[in-house]
């Protein structure tokens, strides 16, 4: 017993000075952000990292995650439901959950990781220690790009992922079940509203950041080498993914209800 | 800068890391315009030592001084101010990779002056010059070898013609030649740029032929400091025992 307290004693103060050191991370990124426009060249470079190199696995994810949407629904409800009611389904669907939600995973591993593992050999390799030797401050030179081009260009990446996932559900929906193009776009005009994409776009804006913020603190707290770059990207990840499930509930109760 | 001759002053410096205590108490005096060599077996807080100088690091207890700054106390603005004025070429050259070699040396001069992209070319080609690297501007830090890497951090830490220069480790991982050379190289700048430079190292050969003023840092804590002959004639038993390689 006094084991399991001790265990549990360590592990919550572990969890306090990781919310504090965080903590002070993001109000340094606060406080960085009057000066976005003298570091606007590593804000367009970081926007063309994640935008650019992310685009071709969102594409290829949200048609499979589309395709796999449509092809559900219809298999679901093809006694209870009529056909046009697919395509309802798909855009709100999409929309609402899917694409935010699905991208804000993919892209925790793809950008999340990257930036952490990036940033994190800096550290490790003291290129940051060079960086506050040159008089640059890392939270400013290094991580306000990041979350700044995370929050700009994942909810334009969710959009993109949004709109093939709803052509690919609609092209499988034609193709393989029978539902005609009169219904399928019957039924996203049936059901859609425009608050539904601003729900999305919150979302991801607010996932953007978290993905990126995590990337830039686990990279810049990193220690020990190789080894610990390593760990970086893990815990940039696995911290981002738990974030953005859990932080998901909230906004959808939030925003919808 | 102040007027006693001293740049650099640590009263008692205490840091801990975790459960490992580094500095127990050290002392050191770093007096202008001079070269301060701080010898040390590996872990003994030789480069916790530079961090503080920096501001990286913060003493627990005790009091570090740099050109009349408290550094535990200094605000955010003075304490980027006085690293505009401190060049610092670290262990592992820490040149940024994504960067080639002009882009390293232009980097502190492109965020920190005014200066147009000729007076910046101008100046990169200066200080490339002077650690005989001209040529290699356009070179990406993974081309190069571990001595022209170290060269080509020299001129990015000179670049902003500064008052201090800290080496890190400058000769750890050359060979015998290279590591002269590297020698040279902070002789030659002490020379023509009339900087205060404090010198990290266990390369007790290099510090006898640059040094004005030696420091032994052993056990956390300054065992002895003075000229090179003071030390060699001091019978001082830490330094004997690191001339003989027991410790």
């Amino acid at each position: 017993m006094k084991r399991l307290l001790q265990f549990v004693g360590i592990k919550t103060a572990r969890f306090l000075l990781l919310t504090h050191s965080m903590a002070g991370y993001f109000r340094r990124f606060l406080g960085e952000l009057p000066n976005v426009y003298f570091y606007r060249r590593q804000v367009i470079e970081q926007c063309y990292a994640i935008g650019v190199n992310s685009l071709s696995l969102v594409i290829l994810v949200s048609a499979f995650s589309g395709m796999a949407v449509s092809t559900m629904m219809a298999y679901q409800m093809e006694d209870y439901v009529p056909d046009y009611m697919v395509g309802s389904i798909v855009v709100r669907s999409v929309l609402l959950e899917l694409a935010p939600i699905l991208m804000g995973l993919v892209l925790a591993g793809q950008v999340g990781a990257g930036i952490a593992s990036e940033v994190g050999t800096m550290k490790v390799s003291e290129q940051v220690d060079a960086l506050v030797s040159l008089a640059v401050d890392p939270v400013g030179y290094l991580l306000m790009p990041r979350v700044l081009a995370g929050i700009v260009m994942i909810p334009v990446l969710v959009v993109f992922s949004a709109f093939t996932s709803i052509s690919s559900g609609f092209v499988m929906s034609i193709l393989l079940m029978d539902i005609t193009v009169a219904d399928f776009v019957k039924g996203m005009k049936l059901d859609f509203s425009s608050y539904d994409l601003v729900v999305c776009l919150i979302k991801s804006v607010v996932y953007g950041g978290m993905i990126t913020f995590y990337g830039s603190y686990a990279g810049l707290s990193a220690s020990g080498g190789a080894q610990g770059v390593g760990r970086a990207a893990t815990a940039a990840v696995v911290i981002s993914a738990a974030s953005i499930l859990i932080l998901d509930y909230f906004l959808t109760k939030t925003l919808l209800y | 800068m102040s007027t006693n001759g001293v740049a650099v002053r640590f009263d008692a410096v205490h840091k801990r890391f975790d459960d490992l205590e580094v500095l127990k108490g050290m002392d050191l005096e770093v007096r202008w315009g001079e070269v301060t060599t701080i010898l040390g077996p590996s872990g003994c807080g030789k480069s916790v030592t530079l961090k503080h100088i920096i501001g990286i690091e913060q003493a627990d207890h005790g009091r570090v001084t740099v050109d009349g700054h408290v550094m535990n106390s200094i605000n955010n603005r003075d304490l980027k101010e006085l690293r505009k004025r401190i060049g610092v070429l670290f262990q592992s050259a820490a040149l940024f990779d994504s960067m080639n070699v002009k882009e390293n040396v232009a980097f502190g001069l492109r965020m920190h002056t005014r200066m147009s992209e000729r007076e910046i070319e101008d100046r990169v080609s200066v200080c490339l010059d002077a650690v005989r690297l001209a040529g290699s501007e356009q070179t990406m830090p993974v081309e190069l070898s571990g001595g022209m890497r170290k060269r080509a951090a020299l001129a990015r830490a000179i670049a902003m013609s500064p008052d201090f220069i800290l080496y890190d480790e400058p000769t750890t991982g050359l060979d015998p030649g290279t590591a002269n050379v590297v020698g040279d190289y902070i002789l030659k700048l002490q020379n023509e740029l009339d900087v205060t430079s404090v010198v990290v190292t266990h390369d007790l050969p290099l510090a006898r032929r640059i040094s004005d003023r030696i420091a032994l840092l052993y056990n956390g804590k300054t065992a002895i400091q003075g000229t090179p002959d003071e030390i060699e004639r001091s019978g001082n038993d830490v330094y004997d025992m690191f001339v003989q390689g027991r410790i």
